[in-house]
């Protein structure tokens, strides 16, 4: 198979990319139904994996690539899971710094104009 | 040196830079790929690590600043006459986006057929995506700079820190849109000047340069979802 390249039925191809457009469509929701808090935030990710997943998986085919390749690919991005815990205490430890040392923020945001 | 190196099995082996990849390779071919899939896979594994810091050191700043983050669902709302619809013109990039996704997975599909006609059509198609997607993130950069007085050190709607994470991981995006746009014409323009076909009519090329494509509309997705919609 993957010496001959990779071909597939279009059908799957097809309901892929609608599956894609659904899964846009909710994320979206997520946003203009104004969802707050650990709603918001799974959703956000549930969606996002999703479709990473079918853009991975089926798009760039790595559904039908030999398990070498998928691990090689696959496994490393990982690591960016520890990246992400440092760097959220680092910024927790920041944070908490500059409302020690400085006070809450006196900022007065204004509304964008359209 | 007075005599060549041998193998244990008595063959002589080359020197200089040729036995050191001929060494290191052991004739050995560890993917069972054309090597250029894999040259692209390994590619987009350290562009994943560069977006990945990106998007990182933009959770960094968002968590360590004490002024409030901007509302980014009012920032990026539009008016089409009536009352501004929330995030409305990112939502319609991000179709836009995923329908050239589309088109590029045709494209290979109909490349693999050896569909010339039909290949050429549909990454025609994929890059005028591409092409309007760079156009209206270019509007939306306008509107920013312009009308809401974003810069990189600061903003009137709130934390300092919008500014510069929202210039650098959208801007490198971009840039990645606007290489992918040419490199889907030029390999395109290819596929209909019979270009393959003197190279024994292999469409390997086009599924490669689709993955190409299909990863700038992953690295969308991470994007769509942390910066804009959390």
């Amino acid at each position: 198979m993957a010496q001959e390249g990779q071909q597939h039925p279009i059908a799957i191809y097809l309901w892929i990319w609608g599956l894609l457009f659904v899964v846009s469509f909710f994320s979206y929701m997520v946003d203009y139904l104004q969802l707050q808090g650990y709603l918001r935030w799974s959703l956000i990710l549930i969606f996002m994996f999703l479709k990473a997943g079918f853009i991975i998986a089926i798009f760039m085919h790595m559904k039908w690539e030999r398990l070498a390749l998928q691990l090689a690919i696959l496994v490393p991005p990982v690591v960016i899971l520890v990246l992400i815990g440092l760097m959220a205490l680092e910024g927790e430890y920041t944070f908490l710094t500059r409302i020690e040392f400085f006070g809450e923020s006196d900022f007065v945001p204004s509304t964008p104009h359209h | 040196m007075s005599e060549a190196a041998m193998s244990a099995s008595g063959e002589v082996l080359p020197e200089g830079t040729k036995g050191v990849v001929q060494d290191f390779a052991s004739d050995k071919q560890a993917f069972h790929v054309p090597w250029g899939k894999a040259m692209m896979w390994i590619f987009l594994l350290s562009d994943t690590f560069i977006f990945s810091c990106f998007l990182v050191s933009y959770m960094t700043v968002r968590i360590s600043t004490a002024d409030p983050w901007p509302v980014v669902s009012d920032v990026f709302a539009l008016s089409f006459g009536g009352d501004p619809i929330p995030l409305i013109l990112i939502a319609i990039m991000t179709f836009v986006l995923i329908t050239s996704s589309g088109t590029m997975a045709m494209a290979v599909n109909m490349g693999y057929r050896k569909d010339r006609k039909k290949t050429f059509w549909l990454m025609v198609a994929t890059a005028a995506l591409g092409a309007t997607f760079v156009g209206m993130q270019a509007f939306e950069w306008t509107k920013l700079i312009v009308d809401e007085g974003v810069r990189p050190w600061g903003n009137p709607m709130g934390a300092a820190q919008f500014g510069s994470s929202f210039f650098m991981i959208t801007g490198f995006h971009g840039l990645h849109v606007s290489a992918g746009v040419i490199y889907l014409l030029v390999v395109a323009f290819r596929v209909k000047n019979g270009f393959y076909e003197k190279r024994g009519g292999n469409y390997e090329i086009v599924e490669i340069a689709g993955l190409y494509w299909h990863f700038v509309d992953l690295v969308w997705v991470f994007i769509f979802a942390f910066f804009y919609l959390w």
